[in-house]
């Protein structure tokens, strides 16, 4: 009954948050069956590879992961063109617009002001839409999906590439590929987790990815700049929604900590054996 | 001077002819000349009626003068025809050849032949019998009865089986002369001509015939050894293998005689039907209560269950009780009393003689009780070929053989120290065990194969046949196309002059648990055996794709060491026979990479990046990702750190608004 009292605003439409459930799972996927080969030594990778029956089922499901992620890295740029002609924005403007996924000028007044904020030197900044993590986040894919892709199609096709390239460049794509996975999955697991739903604010998850909607309570605090500019352009009535149905909340809450449990298990296990790996 | 001197030479001259003369004369006068005799006994109706038989008087003069005799005339034996005028009287007395050879003629009347002339036994042979009478030659004289090639018709005038002699008399041994025949002497004397060869006469004397019981006899177990030697000097120098050396010195009664072995007419095929006969002895230990006290007070059973002894192969080979329990004595009784333990080696010395080197055989000489004597392996009375399925020894009954004490938890596992446990359990999973008792191979290697059946020695042991240095012979006996290879390979000492130790097969096959080269099993351990000499080279494949993948399960499909470098005909790159070297290596890899060329081999399979100096690339690869995660956490890393205090007291904060907040609305409510 409280909940009727709670406002909604809408922050992702459908495809946004289609895209990113076809990063979790391929994401989820990549780095559990990469990293169960990248340690292969450790008990907890043999583990994995019995759940899955053999490193060959690893491998088939690692290419088919990375099929679904060439083809989100390519919706991406069909959402960008959806969102530019929406805009009715010249493709410039569209860039350099202060919502733009582009980090600015003004993400990096945020940024410190954000240091100040931590060391109590000044108030917290006056997020917008997108704060500089967030579109860390973002860009981090663009770089991840482009490197991890590239060298992995090397990996994946060794024979036609060695026509070009020589054959130590695959021993060279490997360790870039390799590392490249653990920044990748060591900074989703811990960092991103962290920042989007393990800070004290939004403990333990924020649904918010899943559901399309947040409070606009939440808004109002969250992203105050945001909330402003709705507010000063009479455009909050607009993305008002009727909260999210409760089954609708509860499937995205048992898929959302799912997710995060597979991640900071796998985090667990990755830190784990480095400290071991290197130890001995 | 002269004068004198010729009248001498002719005086003495004149002499000489006078006792000639002299001599003719009275010869003449004294004795019958064999003319006269042939001058009758030439006419072919000459006869004579003694006790109502008509005799045949006529002689041939050819023969008689062809005879050894023509020199010596008639009435050197018919000394009774010597008369003034012809025609003497008659009959005539019998000759008698005593007369001039009364040595052999004495020998002769102690002789079974001349026993049964005494007995006036019809079948009795006399001299002629054998000799013949006017037609008599010399045994040198191929044409003689006596000669060597024609003793055997000559004594098989009355000996061959079915005559009238065999007939009427109890002779033991049957088919004498179609055995000898067949025997390595009578094929020396009718197949290749061999004039030195054994004849009847050979062993059994011309003239001493007895029988082998008479311990006068050539034939008797006492004597016929040294009747053998005649020919077979030396023949202990030929039997080392089957009769312990020493034995001819000291204790010369457990040798067997040589017609024991070697039957005396059906050479090598037919032994010696003992005075001590099995029957005699069955009459006490085919009883089974019959029982022994020990000194300890425990009873053992003498009782010899005749059914295995039947069954045994020593039956086949027709070996008496007493062959094996040789110190019988007949002054005692009963005859086996104390007789002692079996010795084997007094036929099967070589086999004997190598035990006693084995472990076995070791511990058998300190008296340890576990340890196998040979009836513990063949068996006793029942002991059997190891042809036979039902033999201990028979190659798929070998492994629970050696099981009874060298399963695990059996008394020589529990004496043994090294390194290799559950070998019985392990053998039988192996590729060899599964072989044998799944397959019903009987070419699969048992127990004995490696580790000999009579000279098994620790694996420490130089000698033995499962040591370092020889294990390769001992495969090789059957897989020895592989050690062919192999002895190519940079592995073997042909190749490698090292001081190094080299790979053997089992360091690699394992002993027990050897396996397919295809399994699962021993794909995985192919990294660990090669590991233990190349550790530098199998960590670095383990940084690599191969390596790490082949630790996960499924992992045995990816390239081992042996997929790319071979196996037993493993060599470095540099040989161009090398599976590595420029001209195989796209091929080689191939089997795996169909589409494989050039650059492709040129992938690093042992690489790491640790190595600056080999791998410049991929060290300052790997540093510089390393630097970009270092780099991003450390930023992330701090941002996270001071975020998480900050955060908790801005919550704080808020909370006491919060409750500060409704205090206030609480109060406002009130008012």
């Amino acid at each position: 009954m409280e909940n009727q009292q709670v406002e909604y605003v809408q922050r992702f439409t459908i495809f946004p948050r289609f895209l990113h459930f076809l990063v979790i799972i391929s994401f989820l996927t990549l780095a559990v069956t990469g990293m169960a080969l990248k340690f292969a030594a450790e008990r907890w990778a043999e583990f994995v590879a019995d759940i899955f029956g053999s490193f060959e089922v690893l491998g088939a499901l690692h290419r088919l992961m990375a099929i679904v992620t060439f083809i989100y890295f390519g919706l991406n740029f069909v959402l960008m063109y959806q969102n530019w002609r929406k805009s009715g924005k010249s493709i410039m403007q569209f860039i350099l617009h202060k919502d733009s996924m582009i980090p600015n000028l003004n993400d990096a007044k945020e940024l410190v002001q954000t240091f100040k904020w931590f060391f109590g030197m000044g108030p917290q900044p006056q997020y917008g839409r997108w704060t500089y993590w967030e579109k860390f986040d973002y860009m981090a894919v663009f770089w991840g999906v482009a490197v991890i892709g590239s060298t992995g199609l090397c990996l994946w096709f060794p024979e036609t590439f060695t026509i070009f390239i020589p054959g130590y460049w695959i021993n060279i794509a490997t360790i870039i590929h390799s590392d490249e996975a653990l920044l990748a999955s060591g900074f989703i697991f811990t960092i991103h987790f962290f920042n989007t739903h393990l800070r004290p604010e939004k403990f333990p998850m924020d649904p918010v990815i899943f559901t399309g909607t947040m409070p606009l309570e939440e808004l109002q605090h969250e992203r105050p700049r945001e909330y402003a500019e709705l507010v000063a352009e009479g455009k909050l009535d607009e993305i008002k929604v009727p909260p999210t149905p409760r089954w609708y909340f509860v499937v995205s809450h048992v898929f959302g900590f799912t997710a995060l449990a597979i991640g900071l298990s796998l985090v667990v296990s990755i830190i784990y054996s480095m400290i071991f790996l290197y130890v001995k | 001077m002269l004068k004198v001197r010729e009248k001498q030479c002719w005086l003495k001259l004149l002499l000489i002819i006078c006792v000639v003369l002299l001599a003719g004369l009275v010869q003449n006068a004294a004795a019958m000349t064999d003319e006269d005799c042939l001058d009758c006994h030439t006419d072919p109706d000459l006869t004579v009626e003694v006790e109502g038989k008509t005799i045949q008087l006529t002689v041939d003069g050819e023969i008689f003068m062809g005879s050894i005799h023509a020199d010596n005339g008639c009435v050197s034996c018919h000394e009774e025809a010597d008369v003034e005028e012809a025609p003497h009287d008659y009959p005539l007395a019998k000759v008698d050849c005593a007369n001039c050879h009364d040595e052999i003629a004495e020998t002769y009347a102690g002789s079974l032949h001349g026993q049964a002339i005494d007995k006036n036994d019809p079948y009795a042979p006399k001299c002629t019998d054998c000799h013949g009478k006017h037609d008599i030659l010399s045994s040198q004289d191929v044409k003689s009865p006596t000669y060597i090639l024609n003793v055997p018709f000559t004594c098989g005038r009355c000996h061959q089986e079915g005559s009238p002699m065999t007939l009427t008399h109890n002779i033991p041994k049957k088919n004498i002369l179609k055995n000898f025949s067949m025997s390595i002497h009578g094929e020396g004397l009718y197949r290749k001509g061999l004039t030195v060869t054994a004849v009847c006469s050979s062993c059994h004397t011309a003239h001493n015939v007895l029988p082998h019981t008479d311990p006068k006899s050539t034939i008797s177990r006492v004597n016929v050894v040294k009747t053998c030697m005649k020919c077979h000097a030396n023949i202990e120098e030929a039997h080392t293998k089957i009769v312990r050396g020493e034995l001819w010195e000291t204790e010369p009664h457990k040798i067997p005689a040589c017609v024991e072995c070697h039957g005396p007419h059906k050479a090598r095929r037919v032994l010696y039907e003992d005075s001590l006969n099995d029957k005699f002895c069955l009459k006490c230990h085919g009883n089974p209560d019959l029982k022994k006290i020990l000194a300890n007070g425990e009873e053992r059973s003498l009782y010899v269950n005749v059914e295995d002894f039947e069954h045994s192969i020593h039956k086949d080979k027709r070996i008496a009780c007493a062959k094996c329990h040789v110190n019988v004595d007949h002054q005692k009784s009963p005859v086996c009393q104390s007789s002692g333990k079996v010795d084997c080696s007094i036929c099967h010395a070589e086999v004997v003689d190598l035990y006693e080197k084995s472990t076995h055989g070791i511990l058998v000489a300190k008296n340890d009780k576990n340890a196998p004597n040979c009836t513990e392996c063949h068996g006793t009375h029942g002991i059997k070929s190891r042809t036979d399925f039902e033999s201990p020894i028979f190659a798929r009954n070998v492994p629970d053989l050696c099981a009874r004490c060298h399963r695990e938890g059996e008394k020589a596992a529990l004496r043994y120290t090294g390194s290799q446990h559950d070998i019985i359990k392990h053998y039988q999973m192996s590729i060899h065990g599964r072989g044998l008792s799944q397959s019903g191979l009987m070419v699969s290697a048992t127990c004995t194969n490696c580790h000999t059946a009579h000279s098994m020695l620790p694996a420490s042991d130089p000698d033995s046949s499962v040591h370092r240095d020889n294990i390769i012979t001992a495969c090789a006996q059957c897989h020895l196309g592989i050690s062919e290879k192999f002895s190519s390979s940079i592995h073997s000492p042909t190749v490698s002059k090292t001081d190094k130790k080299l790979p053997v097969c089992n360091d690699c096959h394992t002993s027990h648990t050897i396996s397919r080269h295809d399994t699962a099993g021993f794909r995985g351990l192919i990294l660990d055996e090669c590991g233990t000499c190349h550790d530098h080279e199998t960590d670095t494949y383990f940084e690599t794709y191969h390596g790490k993948a082949s630790m996960l399960s499924g992992g045995e499909k990816t390239a081992k060491c042996s997929d790319c470098h071979g196996s037993h005909d493993i060599l470095p790159a540099y040989y161009s026979e090398s599976r590595l070297n420029r001209r195989h290596v796209v091929e080689t890899c191939k089997k795996c990479h169909p589409g494989s060329n050039r650059k492709f081999t040129g992938y690093l399979t042992h690489a790491t990046h640790h190595d600056r100096d080999k791998y410049p690339y991929l060290y300052y690869t790997f540093w510089g990702m390393t630097g970009l995660l270092v780099g991003t956490f450390a930023f992330f890393g701090i941002h996270t750190l001071f975020w998480v205090p900050r955060s908790f007291r801005e919550r704080f904060k808020r909370r006491r608004q919060h409750s500060h907040q409704k205090i206030m609305d609480g109060d406002d409510d009130k008012s």
